[in-house]
């Protein structure tokens, strides 16, 4: 078996990983980097962020306006310590990318120019037009390209993290180009895999959005953090899922019923203003939003469309120019896969699955509870973002601790021990499992796809915008018998060359794993905050649960969940107060 | 279109080609549901799923913004997430799914295309700069207008469409190519940039700028709208400016 050694090995070629690996360079030019991706790095999801990076620019704002947005956005939740943290290395991150060439739209002056987002009280969203993350994540991938310590093993599938005495020492990856099983040995391993959103039906999400980082440090035992927090975007395509992006709001785009109504209104949101208010209807937090939408087609005030019910997102009061020059790539999505041009029509709209506020468990610097092992990005949960992400600061997470992730892993893999022998006899394993159980397994009846849609119908039946205790007891019983028929799965492809039906058998597994996770942290639950709702524990219950999920696999292969206290610094749980 | 009626399933003929099994490429016909919303991947995915689970192709976004999913429907290069089955309804011929020319073949329709990434890094597609200013010191001031110079450029979504297309890299492989020339002049006109000289050693070998024909291809299939035929055309006259300079006034410098 091929065996390569690295200092430091990042999982996942996106925002936060490649911002990772630019860190572990400028850190310690002596070490040497592995950037390990399963997708060419400038095709990561990253790329499909379109709104915006939020950090405080402008002499109006504040550091802690910005905390403040962000914790009573994840309905207090979020760790504050992360939070203080993170808005204020926010500024400088944004401006690096600045300096590596990201071309944010500008004011007439030259300086960069930001816009308003949803539950943010100021205007503190980068943008580059609605093409955000595609120019953030280009700019990264090419500045990387000058680090002469990154190595990159583009299109490589991780299969399994390699750990020997409680201490993370590097992976085991599917060359997908050859078929060939690596051994890439580090002293540290940082997880930026993204997100999970393929684990639903009717997703945001790319499709290699698979949970692979989670499940990876969920096998070895790392807990994974808040997995019950889902968050649904209110404005997606019918049929295609593709996200219609918060800035068509902030840029004075409305929502509407079936009758023409700005139906926010009836919601705690505020009052429609002739203006974009903050904080405010159309600009109120994505959970909330979601959650009318529900509520609106259950009083019977949604438009039945094909894919069933939508709303209308209405922009052509804001006529061709704004449309064409902020948001032109709605423009282009509309008439693209919608064949509807919203300069002069409105826009079919439905929530959508979009983010996750879970992840992989890990500290402010980084840092997951095993030695050598850290995470940052949508894979990670620090926690920022409590129970519901604000739009336009997830692509700053990715910065800011990817960067920090970076600077950590630098710091313990310069301490850090070399690999054992054990793990190479680990690999061999790893590479005898996955022979037996895909390359050379023969019979089974189970298809992924038909497995894959079970899974997608029980985890949003149970664990969708509004849950119950039964929904999600029946979801979790559909979860367990779907990982039993999963072992019965059929396999044709046995070749080694590109064969993708080995990587979405994997990456099915990986999915099951996870959703067993959010189900099992939403059924533990018992309260409704930001974006988990019971509707048989319909109120937020701080005596009880203001703290994370932190759940493991326990013996029997299902979910343990128990509770970590949040971290409050300076703010107090409160009452989201949105619009009044 | 106009009068024939929807038909209920629609042929596709897709490029098979396993390495381990076969020396030569072939075709398969799969015959999928046909929908009116249906994207060309769409098919794929449904055969995949439910017909051929050694059909192997590169996807992701189904948005056209990874860049993943180029391949040749009916002899053209398209991105397959982005173009609509609907368009080949009225013909009676199969939908010819291949993958992308002028690259060799991985397998299936999965081309093998690591010679782009090392063009990109030949070019320097990165800001250059003689010194870097501090974070602390600010945002480099850039107007709409100094953006607008180069923002067409930044749009490749380096989904390997026009190197598909350009007759010249279907001839000589070692042609640094529309993309990668593109996006050297992305960063040679961003005004935060001080690399256009550098780049220009780079660009101005036999391989660079001046193999273009200016067949236009390119800029033809590109879904982006960047324009890499307009890009090397600017590149091949601001290096002619730049040689006509170092012979005229040798003593500038540059």
């Amino acid at each position: 078996m091929d065996v390569t050694g690295y200092d430091v090995l990042i999982v996942g070629g996106g925002g936060a990983g490649l911002r990772a690996a630019i860190a572990v360079a400028e850190t310690d030019p002596r070490l040497s980097v592995a950037v390990v991706s399963k997708v060419y790095p400038m095709r990561s999801h990253t790329v499909s962020a379109e709104g915006g990076a939020a950090a405080v620019i402008k002499p109006d704002d504040s550091l802690d306006d910005h905390a403040y947005d962000t914790i009573s956005g994840g309905d207090w939740l979020s760790d504050q310590d992360a939070v203080e943290a993170f808005v204020r290395e926010a500024p400088a991150e944004m401006l690096r990318l600045e300096h590596w060439g990201c071309p944010w739209s500008r004011e007439p002056d030259g300086h960069v120019a930001v816009r308003p987002f949803g539950g943010m009280k100021k205007e503190r969203t980068w943008f580059a037009a609605d093409k955000t993350g595609f120019h953030m994540l280009h700019a990264l991938f090419q500045t990387s390209l000058k680090y002469d310590p990154v190595t990159r093993y583009d299109e490589c599938f991780v299969t399994r993290l390699l750990v020997d005495d409680g201490r993370v020492q590097g992976v085991v990856a599917i060359e997908l180009m050859t078929g060939r099983v690596r051994a890439i040995t580090a002293r540290a391993v940082i997880l930026a895999t993204g997100g999970c959103g393929r684990i639903f039906p009717f997703t945001t999400n790319a499709n290699i959005k698979n949970g692979d980082g989670m499940a990876l440090a969920y096998r070895v035992g790392v807990p994974l953090k808040d997995m019950e927090f889902v968050q649904y975007h209110p404005t997606g395509l019918p049929f295609t899922g593709i996200l219609i992006t918060e800035a068509a709001r902030s840029e004075g785009g409305h929502l509407l019923n079936k009758d023409g109504y700005r139906y926010l209104q009836d919601y705690d949101l505020g009052k429609p203003q002739p203006k974009p208010a903050l904080r405010s209807m159309e600009l109120g937090p994505r959970d909330r939003l979601s959650q009318a939408f529900v509520k609106e087609h259950e009083r019977g005030r949604t438009i039945e469309g094909p894919y069933g019910p939508v709303v209308h997102l209405d922009l052509r009061h804001l006529g061709a120019k704004v449309i064409n020059s902020r948001i032109p790539f709605v423009r282009e999505l509309c008439l693209k896969y919608q064949n509807i041009d919203p300069i002069h029509e409105m826009i079919p709209v439905r929530p959508v699955l979009h983010y996750m506020m879970g992840g992989v468990h890990t500290d402010i610097d980084g840092a997951t509870p095993m030695e050598g092992l850290f995470a940052a990005g949508e894979a990670a949960c620090v926690s920022i973002n409590g129970a519901n992400r604000l739009g336009s600061n997830s692509l700053t997470e990715c910065l800011v601790f990817g960067a920090r992730a970076g600077r950590s892993a630098a710091a313990f893999a310069a301490q850090g021990k070399p690999p054992s022998h054990a793990v190479v006899a680990q690999a061999m394993d790893e590479n005898a499992r996955l022979e037996a159980q895909y390359l050379r397994k023969t019979g089974g009846k189970e298809s992924i796809a038909g497995i894959r849609d079970e899974m997608q119908k029980a985890v949003e039946d149970g664990a969708g915008i509004y849950r119950t205790g039964a929904a999600l007891e029946e979801a979790a019983g559909k979860l367990r018998r779907l990982q039993e028929r999963y072992a019965d799965i059929r396999l044709d492809d046995h070749s080694r060359t590109f064969n993708t039906e080995l990587t979405s058998a994997i990456e099915l597994s990986y999915m099951l794993d996870v959703a067993e996770t959010i189900v099992g942290c939403a059924l533990q639950r018992r309260e409704s905050r930001g974006a988990h709702q019971r509707t048989d524990f319909a109120a937020r219950d701080d005596a009880h649960y203001l703290a994370h999920s932190l759940v493991r696999r326990g013996q029997d292969g299902s979910p343990q969940v128990e509770y970590l206290p949040v971290v409050v610094t300076r703010w107090p749980p409160a009452e989201r107060v949105y619009g009044r | 279109m106009g009068g024939s009626t929807v038909p209920q399933t629609i042929t596709l003929e897709v490029a098979r080609y396993r390495p381990e099994q076969e020396s030569e490429p072939s075709f398969d016909r799969f015959e999928v549901p046909f929908r009116d919303d249906w994207v060309v991947l769409d098919a794929l995915n449904y055969i995949k799923d439910r017909q051929d689970g050694t059909l192997s192709y590169r996807w992701s976004c189904r948005m056209g913004v990874c860049g993943s999913c180029g391949m040749m429907v009916n002899g053209e290069p398209t991105l397959t997430c982005a173009t609509f089955l609907s368009q080949y309804a009225s013909s009676s011929a199969p939908v010819r799914v291949e993958p992308l020319s002028n690259f060799p073949v991985i397998r299936d329709l999965v081309i093998e295309m690591s010679d782009f990434m090392e063009k990109l890094k030949s070019v320097k597609a990165w800001i250059l700069r003689d010194r870097e200013k501090p974070v602390s010191e600010g945002e480099y001031l850039q107007t709409p207008e100094q953006l607008d110079g180069y923002k067409q450029y930044s749009m490749c979504i380096n989904c390997m469409l026009c190197y598909a297309a350009c007759p010249v890299y279907g001839l000589d492989p070692l042609f640094t190519g529309p993309a990668a020339i593109a996006l050297a002049q992305r960063y040679n006109m961003d005004s935060r940039d001080e690399g256009s000289g550098e780049r220009m050693d780079i660009l101005s070998r036999d391989d660079g700028i001046w193999a273009c024909t200016f067949v236009g291809e390119c800029s033809e299939v590109c879904p982006k709208n960047v324009d890499p035929a307009g890009a090397i055309q600017r590149y091949k006259l601001s290096a002619t400016l730049d040689w006509f300079g170092s012979i005229l006034a040798p003593w500038s410098g540059r």
